[in-house]
């Protein structure tokens, strides 16, 4: 390969040049080459790229894939595809096409391109080492079958995605049988599921992202050893939508996040051994909501401000474990100037459970008699679960 | 100038007016006379439109008083017991009254309201008032629109001998003036030396309207008290 | 008409109740507004204040202040005036001094301490309240002669839409949990005007909570133009409709 590289030669596609087609110059391009594509509208079905060789855009360079085609297929290793403008990918139901797939390969890099309008967006199937990085994707449909996700990673390793922008797909990033990647400062917003949804994928982090406004905000299943860092989850808005769905996670970090405006900030359910630290709810309508098919989490430091409710559970068993985290809810006193409140905090309210049973009882928020039967509940508790306290509450919100 | 044609009212089952028909004219001072709860008071206000008679129709210079209020333009009316706003002063009552009748400063009577000496006392709230002092003010208030018909609800009740006498002088000065004075008391002597006319009700009947000479001949006394016990003596009041 | 208003007006200035609920309201707002440390959570305490002080004063006032002027009203009655204009002045004067204590204590600390949409609905929805709970002491005490007794239904017909109205919708909700009933409850709500307020109110604040399940049908109804014109025209059914009754029988009552 270093062989190669020193004899590397740069072919020219273009109307201005020798070689018109991008499927000729790749045809006579050896492993090691670049190919420099000119300006301009390049309609030529599906191309193939099955050799080692940087694939560049030189000025604004379409490749249109005419509804029908699949307008890059990556089928060799050491592949760099960049700065290109890719549209119109055909779309079947029979298998995913995607504006840029890699198959089964290793070592590619997709860099800078725009996708627009692609039924996939960047498919990575049973590759490895494979980086994906400043890429503008953003699909139109409506309907969620007719559209597929934006970057989409199946039985994959070592990923790395980084710094992409994606608009308007089915899923933002979808990951399923994905280990060992990192996902970093991507901003996936208005997809019409998830922001970010991934199964079966573990040893992966996911750092600095910013999910906003998706459909069902952003749904993770089936995985172990997550590491979730800085990311923020905002506006994520409806009956079914969650700033975080956490189902069958286990033996992982949520730290330092921000829920910001969302229906359920985070929603768990059969979740063990979770560690969610230093985040911020605020504005959320639940804070947490936490199935009794959870246990061992463990919520520390974090600040609770402006939820309509903070913490929510159908359960009547106690099995996660709240310490020193902020609750603006909190009325009780600190004798001690400790920084610390001396009584615990109770952050499930008497209508909560209410409207977890009975939704509609929403409609009787703030009404006298519900806060009647709150400040009851306060003093004599007997409807909401004895164990679910905080009893280190602080008096002031923990600086993150 | 009044023209009362059948009117009768009832509160629920209690009959308060029973067809009664009278006519009654300028120039003449009127004694609504009757035991109590006999259906005075609330003759008087059907007549004002404060009370709505069951049947019967209330004229008020020929034009019938039903769902009208500008007739009362020409009316004063005294009532019983004056109440008015306790935060409110003497001053402001008058400057309010003298808003709703809208009638320019050099047409209004200032008579009684100097002779009651009432400038003294435009500064105190009503609610600090005694009951003779709010006579004065209903009295003043009464007169002072120089009104076709003066309606006077026991009019010297709570007032001091100097001022009842003020005011008979006032209501005798104002018959003259071809006015329609009508007076309901119950001290007989007052009225001996004011009134022209006579009517006497009953339980809500009118027994008979007749002037007050008619009255005495009838009766053979010379007092009108003394008419009106011979009067309550006779069974059914045949005379 | 316009003097009519102007003396009942000035008389309740004077009045000591009105000028200890304007300032009582204004106490509760500011310490409210200084003690929590964002505006919002401020709102929220005031609403429970706005949602079970204004609505009380403003009927249980209204009720004894039409008892006690019953005099001043015949006096009214026995001059020159229409009757409808005579008890409609007093409506406005009344309703007018009841929102003036209203917007000097509650309104001014708002508009300083939490200048939002939110904060404008709930200055919005005292004042509707304001208005329609003096209307229903206009009609009350048109209705029954007695003070006690016109005190005493006044009394409870607060506690009927502050509180019992709700245990029903609650106990409602319990009882047909298994059905559709989510339409209903809109429906069922648009008969207390302070479930309206609070529901109004519910929306700005707790947005993100309303956007779940039930929330979203109360969000689509309330949220959208045609249910907002809807809800308005509710809330000054709610002023007009006792106001007119009352106007109806004031004009056939004997005094």
């Amino acid at each position: 390969m270093v062989a190669g590289m020193s004899h590397a030669a740069t072919i020219h596609v273009g109307n201005a040049s020798a070689i018109k087609e991008i499927k000729k110059g790749i045809s006579v391009a050896k492993n090691g080459d670049t190919v420099i594509v000119q300006a301009g509208l390049y309609k030529e079905g599906n191309i193939i790229v099955d050799k080692q060789i940087t694939l560049m855009a030189s000025g604004q360079v379409i490749l249109d894939g005419e509804k029908k085609f699949e307008p890059i297929s990556v089928k060799s290793p050491f592949v760099t595809i960049k700065g290109f403008t890719i549209r119109g990918s055909g779309h079947s139901s029979m298998n995913d096409i995607a504006g840029v797939k890699i198959y089964n390969t290793k070592h590619v890099k997709i860099i800078d391109n725009i996708l627009e309008d692609n039924f996939f967006g960047i498919y990575s199937q049973n590759s490895k080492h494979v980086e994906i990085y400043g890429n503008k994707i953003q699909a139109y449909g409506k309907a969620e079958q007719l559209i597929g996700n934006g970057i989409h990673g199946w039985k994959s390793d070592s990923l790395h995605i980084e710094n992409n922008t994606i608009v308007g797909h089915r899923d933002g990033i979808y990951l399923e049988f994905v280990t060992h990647t990192k996902v970093l400062q991507n901003l996936s917003e208005r997809n019409l599921r998830y922001g970010l949804h991934f199964m079966f994928s573990h040893d992966n982090s996911y750092i600095a992202n910013t999910f906003r406004a998706n459909g069902a905000g952003v749904a993770v299943m089936y995985t172990k050893h997550v590491h979730m860092e800085g990311n923020i989850f905002e506006e994520n808005w409806g009956d079914a939508a969650y700033g975080l769905l956490l189902k069958d996670i286990s033996d992982s970090q949520i730290i330092n996040n921000q829920f910001d405006r969302n229906t359920a900030a985070i929603f768990m359910e059969g979740t063990n051994r979770v560690n969610i630290e230093n985040n911020l709810f605020k504005g959320n309508g639940w804070g947490v909501k936490i199935q009794a098919s959870c246990m061992d989490n463990t919520f520390n430091n974090n600040n609770f401000l402006q939820n309509t409710f903070d913490v929510a559970t159908n359960g009547t068993m106690t099995l996660n474990y709240f310490a020193n985290n902020y609750w603006d809810k909190y009325e009780g006193y600190d004798l001690n100037k400790d920084g610390v409140g001396d009584i615990p905090f109770r952050p499930v309210s008497l209508f909560s459970m209410m409207v977890e049973r009975y939704p509609s009882a929403m409609l009787l928020f703030r009404s006298f008699m519900v806060t009647l039967f709150d400040r009851t509940e306060k003093l004599l508790p007997s409807l909401t679960p004895e164990g679910l306290k905080d009893d280190s509450p602080r008096m002031k919100s923990v600086k993150v | 100038m009044i023209n009362i044609q059948h009117i009768s009212k009832d509160f629920g089952k209690f009959k308060v007016l029973k067809d009664i028909t009278l006519s009654l004219d300028g120039g003449e001072c009127v004694a609504l006379i009757g035991p109590n709860g006999s259906g005075k008071t609330t003759l008087i206000k059907s007549i004002l439109g404060m009370v709505v008679p069951n049947a019967g129709i209330i004229q008020f210079e020929g034009q019938n008083i039903q769902h009208k209020y500008t007739y009362r333009n020409e009316i004063g009316y005294m009532p019983q017991v004056g109440q008015y706003p306790e935060n409110m002063t003497i001053g402001q009552v008058f400057d309010m009254m003298k808003d709703i009748r809208k009638m320019p400063d050099s047409q209004l009577d200032y008579e009684l309201y100097n002779s009651f000496d009432l400038p003294a006392l435009l500064g105190k709230r009503m609610g600090t008032l005694s009951g003779g002092t709010r006579q004065k003010v209903s009295a003043c208030l009464a007169f002072m629109f120089n009104p076709k018909a003066l309606i006077l609800d026991e009019p010297t009740a709570g007032l001091d001998p100097l001022s009842s006498e003020i005011l008979k002088a006032k209501i005798q000065k104002e018959m003259k003036q071809n006015k329609l004075i009508i007076i309901s008391s119950h001290v007989l002597s007052d009225l001996d030396d004011l009134v022209s006319q006579i009517i006497y009700l009953q339980d809500g009947k009118l027994i008979f309207h007749k002037s007050l000479n008619q009255l005495k001949q009838d009766t053979g006394t010379d007092k009108l008290s003394k008419a009106i016990a011979k009067v309550m003596a006779v069974p059914d009041h045949k005379i | 008409m316009n003097k009519i208003i102007r003396y009942v007006f000035v008389d309740l200035l004077r009045n000591r109740t009105i000028i200890f609920y304007t300032i009582l309201l204004l106490i509760l707002s500011i310490s409210v507004f200084s003690m929590e440390d964002n505006y919002e959570k401020g709102l929220v305490s005031l609403l429970n204040i706005v949602l079970f002080v204004v609505p009380l004063v403003s009927i249980v006032f209204s009720s004894i202040y039409l008892y006690n002027s019953a005099e001043f009203i015949n006096l009214l009655v026995s001059q020159p005036l229409k009757r409808e204009n005579i008890w409609l002045s007093i409506f406005v004067g009344l309703a007018g001094a009841l929102c003036l204590s209203f917007l000097i204590g509650v309104g001014i600390p708002t508009i300083i301490y939490a200048y939002s949409t939110s904060g404008l609905t709930l200055i919005g929805c005292g004042l509707l309240l304001t208005l329609i709970f003096v209307a229903i002491a206009m009609w009350t005490s048109v209705l029954i002669r007695d003070k006690a007794k016109g005190i005493g239904l006044a009394i409870l017909l607060w506690l009927y839409f502050g509180l019992l109205f709700d245990a029903l919708v609650l106990f409602m909700l319990f009882q047909f949990s298994d059905y559709p009933i989510e339409n209903i409850m809109v429906g069922l709500s648009m008969f207390n005007p302070i479930d309206i307020c609070r529901i109004l109110i519910l929306l700005q604040l707790d947005l993100s909570a309303m956007m779940g399940y039930t929330g979203a049908i109360f969000r689509e109804f309330f949220g959208n133009a045609l249910g907002m014109g809807i809800t308005l025209v509710v809330m000054f059914l709610w002023c007009i409709i006792p106001l007119w009754l009352s106007v109806r029988h004031f004009k056939k009552k004997d005094l």
